[in-house]
């Protein structure tokens, strides 16, 4: 064994200590402890991806001196190191970007506590893509919903508190249904870890057995992480809680936070009940269904939006929504299609939000979109930040997003004749809205101001223009190196099953 | 029809279970008031529990803590159920009483414990 492969575990033991270790330092502290700790682990990342992508397949590391049916495990693959790089970058530029924004918004000494919030964000995040075990991960899930409805009220304003009200009353309720599938699952084959349930799960599947229950484990599954993610017709407290708390608070819960629960329902699909089933089981038409509706009507709410931030946090509702419908398509290449959008999207959306708040800064603290008029001009890097955000997402070619629209269109080739049929109508629906949305905001953003406009003086941070323009020069280069990603994506999905 | 009845009463801890989660379910997705919905939310966490711990257990077996004379696992019931139950129970304290702060919060903001005119107040004071 190597000393590189510790660097699951050793990323989420340094975020668990540094959330331990917060709330005594002080508030400037506790900052930098955060960041360094996102910095460490993206570091130990880029570390850990060369020696994964070199590894032959993918390895279990055992937590503690028990071995498989009793002790815990962790289980590290390419794909797993694909996103938790991705992800834990997107956590460091969001902590460095917001940081000023955040100074402002959040009462100095809540400030650490947010910090704190942000490192037990890290680690449940870390914990969901690299733990094998069932219970384990129900852990972390409620671990990731607590401290993420903290991030979402840390601006206490009226909308963020009611919105983190719903957000718990929702996600309680999915968590609840994971714990029921979870307590089915253990009924059924009397494991916890995702190994040996799949190994009894494929004798049943072979033998013909409990066809019922295992429809309702996947079907409770699905809808558990569904609720949690913000999909269509659970998606109510979404655009209040992503859209008045603080950017960085906005950023990890739609990259980080949702992009999690998704990479688990994948592992889950992958590691406990096994693709074959899954794949010929009716419940994942309920994912499609989901999906499909989450794209065409989350794109028509984020039309009817005045304000610039509900806009994206609309706009989120439907990204979820098309990797919900892709990996409910039921073939391998879908779900690659799904993990490759997840990457672009996680970096792409979090930018976003972090431009959209110094743009706002730079109108007049107002949100309206007659109000950001001509703020490309007044505040350049946020404005290209958020442009080139935009046309990534609508699928501008050689930006991400085309890539993986591309992938999505080739992957829904895959399906039989109805779902063909259904998945390509409503991908061009759904990237028609988005071109109408998101195109109308960036002209907005380089139209002359309304005649009325006062100019109102306002302070430019050097951290956030710079990492602005990091976050821009990643998204527009993704593009180029789609291939190899796409690449990664596909062995290493390979190798979960 | 007796055949379900019979089905029902032989597993009447799991019927008792679904029920419970059920009247949590709608009184955590229905209600307006948040005091009863995280009433709601602790009788489906409770209903849950009843559940785990209901498959776990085996009839004349005793609880999994070691005694003299008896090592052998067939005289206890299965403890892992129970341990995942104790899991349970930290989360849906520490989860109940987040809610419950969160609550006061918005009673000292809105002087309403119906969350669809907290709703409409916070509509009207913008940003």
């Amino acid at each position: 064994m190597q000393l590189v492969q510790n660097v699951p575990f050793f990323s989420i033991m340094l975020s668990m200590i540094a959330a331990f270790v917060s709330p005594m330092l002080g508030r400037r502290a506790a900052k930098w402890l955060s960041v360094g700790l996102a910095g460490a682990v993206v570091c130990l990342h880029i570390w850990f991806l060369p020696f994964m992508a070199g590894f032959e397949g993918s390895y279990t590391y055992m937590m503690g001196h028990y071995p498989a049916p009793w002790g815990n495990e962790l289980r590290a693959g390419l794909l797993e190191a694909v996103v938790a790089l991705a992800l834990s970058a997107v956590m460091l530029l969001s902590e460095l970007s917001g940081m000023n924004k955040l100074q402002r918004q959040i009462d100095p000494q809540k400030q650490v506590f947010f910090y704190v919030m942000c490192d037990l964000v890290l680690a449940g995040m870390l914990a969901l893509i690299y733990t094998n075990d069932l219970f384990t991960a129900y852990v972390f899930i409620e671990i990731l919903a607590l401290s993420s409805c903290a991030l979402m009220m840390a601006r206490q304003v009226g909308h963020t508190m009611v919105a983190s009200m719903r957000y718990m009353i929702m996600s309680l309720l999915g968590s609840g249904l994971i714990l029921i599938a979870i307590c089915l699952t253990y009924n059924l084959t009397g494991h916890l870890l995702m190994e040996n349930i799949h190994d009894v799960i494929a004798v049943y599947a072979r033998d013909g057995e409990y066809a019922l229950p295992i429809t309702v484990i996947i079907g409770l599954f699905i809808a558990g992480i569904a609720i949690k993610c913000g999909v269509f017709p659970f998606h109510m407290w979404l655009p209040d809680a992503y859209g008045y708390s603080t950017s960085a608070a906005s950023a990890v819960l739609s990259s980080v936070v949702s992009k999690s629960y998704f990479f688990l329902l994948v592992k889950i699909f992958y590691r406990v009940i096994g693709i074959d089933v899954i794949m010929s089981d009716m419940a994942l038409n309920l994912m499609l269904v989901l999906g499909v509706l989450s794209m065409i009507l989350g794109s028509i709410g984020a039309i009817r939006c005045l304000d610039i931030r509900r806009m994206v946090a609309y706009s989120s509702v439907s990204q979820i929504g098309y990797l919900f419908a892709w990996v409910g398509l039921g073939s391998t290449i879908g779900v690659a299609a799904a993990m490759f959008h997840l990457v672009v999207h996680a970096l792409c959306k979090s930018m976003l939000f972090l431009s959209v708040s110094p743009l706002c800064d730079a109108s007049g603290d107002s949100k309206r979109f007659e109000d950001l008029r001509g703020a490309g001009y007044r505040y350049v890097i946020p404005g290209l930040a958020f442009s080139i955000g935009a046309m990534s997402l609508v699928g501008i070619p050689i930006l991400g997003g085309f890539f993986s629209k591309i992938f999505f269109a080739e992957a829904a080739l895959f399906g039989t004749r109805w779902i063909r049929v259904a998945l390509l109508a409503s991908l061009a629906l759904s990237t028609l809205l988005n071109a109408f949305y998101f195109m109308h905001t960036v002209l907005t953003l380089y139209r002359k101001p309304k005649d009325n406009f006062v100019f109102q003086p306002f302070q430019k941070s050097r951290l956030t223009t710079a990492t602005l323009s990091a976050f821009g020069i990643i998204n527009l280069f993704i593009g180029f190196f789609a291939k190899d990603i796409i690449r990664f994506i596909t062995t290493g999905i390979e190798n979960l099953a | 029809m007796n055949g379900l009845l019979e089905s029902l009463w032989t597993h009447f801890d799991v019927t008792v279970a679904i029920l419970l989660f059920g009247i949590g379910f709608t009184t955590l997705l229905l209600h307006q008031n948040l005091i009863k919905k995280i009433i709601g939310l602790n009788i489906m966490d409770t209903a849950v529990f009843l559940f785990l711990t209901t498959q776990g257990f085996i009839t004349d077996r005793s609880a999994p803590i070691l005694k003299e004379g008896a090592e052998a696992a067939a005289g206890y019931v299965n403890p892992i159920p129970s341990g995942l139950v104790l899991t349970g129970i930290v989360v849906s304290v520490s989860v109940t009483a987040v809610m419950l702060s969160l609550t006061i919060r918005l009673f000292r903001r809105y002087h309403t414990l119906e969350i669809d005119s907290m709703t409409l107040m916070m509509k009207g004071e913008g940003d």
